[in-house]
């Protein structure tokens, strides 16, 4: 029985996929944890996997027509220091696990994991990512927003795989990026929050917010980031309590090992209403 | 059952394992390469480092059918180098090493870190480290014993 394949080209793996039920393996730090049984004794995964980390294909990073691809399969290590890529994303990536961790972890398996406390899935969100998947019949084309439908759950098909993800050029430049964990090392989100702003001739016009971990999801309120744009940072710093108000009606968070729904919950706040303050302030300065 | 071909710490080899068996595994049980430890078995401590193509890797959670073509170095490779021995050298100076148990993963992060930076900050060398635990030291002892191998080592990085 073979319980593991070493696909020559993404075509390869695709058919893998839908004629093997072939599960996808980027870089495994989270399957090989999940399915690790005692030394010595191989790993008890569902079935048989793909390996996906060393396809080319899936390891690029290009730009085309101002759009960032970043192939599903390029470790963390490389996201972290290839300065085309959006300040946000480069910071969450290199406070992700461990260096050695992150020589081999992916943002596909990030996206594919779909941990509420994922680092990489919140930092997207705030960048309004887009994914490619392919499949047997063709590739689509949709938000990560609508592709993560809950804890450990996507719309990834039998057949698929996801090839890239894309980002549009921001003209954000007011980043803010703070992990909570236990170590400052391979420790997972307690929560996270991911946002960012662009402010040009004195006035908000573009605001990010999305909070990790706090919700079954990440959560980002897109309809109060509207509300906000345009408005002067005189305007942000008297709105910051309904803005807070209404975001501690969304976080619904759970207690679990890492942490308390109460802590999340103050602790978020507290780091968007930082976030909130600053860029009210720094703007008054200028 | 897989056939994986690659190297280990410079000659060839050819495994037959099933591919989602672990390369610490497949280090320690086939090949008898006893310096990589298993603590967690988790990817959180790593006294299981190994350099996969001059990169650092953690060998617990890396089935080995991932490291086909690869050029695997573990302690027993790295020591028999001047670079190796530099970190060795510098490590038993600085009293970087209690009960043994961290050390080959610490001295193999050191390696992967100094290929990368031949003169880090005390910071980089933090965060370079950042990913194996040691419960003897409290670190500061194999900070310095990084930061000596980078002084001394001048040329070799
Ligand atoms: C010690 C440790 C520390 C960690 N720290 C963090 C942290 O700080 N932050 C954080 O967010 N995570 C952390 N993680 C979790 C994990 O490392 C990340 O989620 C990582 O991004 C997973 O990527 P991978 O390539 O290793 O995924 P894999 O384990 O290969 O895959 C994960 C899931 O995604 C699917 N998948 C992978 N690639 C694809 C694809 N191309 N198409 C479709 N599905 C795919 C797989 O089938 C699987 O379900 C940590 C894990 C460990 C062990
Ligand atoms: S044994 Fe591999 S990281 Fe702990
Ligand atoms: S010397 Fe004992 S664990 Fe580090």
């Amino acid at each position: 029985m073979v319980d593991a394949y070493y696909p020559g080209s993404l075509a390869e793996a695709l058919e893998l996929r839908t004629e093997r039920g072939a599960i996808p393996f980027a870089g495994g730090t989270d399957l090989m944890v999940k399915y690790r049984r005692p030394a010595g004794v191989l790993p008890e995964l569902p079935g048989p996997v793909v390996l996906l980390g060393h396809l080319d294909e899936l390891a690029r990073i290009t730009e085309e027509g101002g759009i960032l691809h970043i192939g599903a399969a390029v470790p963390l290590s490389v996201i972290e220091s290839d300065r085309r890529l959006p300040y946000l994303l480069r910071s969450s990536a290199s406070q992700m696990a461990s260096p050695a961790l992150r020589n081999v972890a992916t943002l596909g398996g990030n996206i594919g994991n779909a941990s509420p406390a994922g680092d990489g899935i919140c930092a997207l969100a705030a960048l309004d990512a887009r994914l490619r998947i392919a499949g047997s019949q063709g590739s689509r084309s949709i938000s990560l927003e609508e592709f993560i439908t809950g804890p450990g759950t996507t719309l990834l098909r039998e057949d698929e795989l996801i090839t890239e993800i894309t980002l549009r050029p921001s003209d954000c430049t007011r980043v803010f990026y703070r992990k909570v964990g236990t170590r400052k090392a391979n420790a997972l989100s307690k929560l996270s929050v991911c946002a960012d702003a662009a402010v040009q001739d004195g006035v908000i016009t573009d605001i990010r917010i999305a909070l990790g971990a706090v919700a079954p999801k990440v959560l980002r309120m897109k309809d109060i980031e509207e509300s906000l744009r345009g408005s002067t940072p005189e305007e942000l710093s008297e709105r910051i309590p309904d803005v807070l108000a209404a975001y501690e009606k969304h976080i619904r968070p759970i207690d679990d090992q890492r942490s308390t729904a109460r802590y999340r919950k103050t602790a978020a706040l507290r780091l968007a209403e930082e976030f909130l303050r600053n860029l009210s302030e720094e703007e008054n300065r200028e | 059952m897989n056939q994986i071909h690659c190297r280990i710490n410079g000659s060839p080899v050819a495994i037959s394992s099933p591919g989602t068996r672990r390369l610490l595994d497949v280090l320690r049980d086939d090949l008898g390469l006893t310096s990589v430890k298993e603590g967690c078995g988790e990817g959180e401590c790593g006294a299981c480092s190994v350099l996969l193509d001059g990169k650092l890797v953690n060998s617990c959670i890396l089935p080995v059918l991932a490291v086909s073509g690869g050029d695997i170095l573990t302690l027993e490779g790295l020591r028999e180098t001047e670079r190796g021995r530099c970190i060795i050298d510098a490590f038993a100076e600085t009293g970087a090493v209690q009960c043994g148990f961290c050390t080959p993963g610490m001295v193999m992060a050191a390696a992967a870190l100094l290929f990368e930076h031949s003169d880090p900050t005390e910071q980089e060398i933090r965060i370079g480290l950042s990913g194996n635990l040691c419960r003897c030291t409290g670190y500061d002892m194999i900070v310095s014993g990084v930061a000596l191998a980078a002084e001394r080592g001048r040329g070799l990085w």
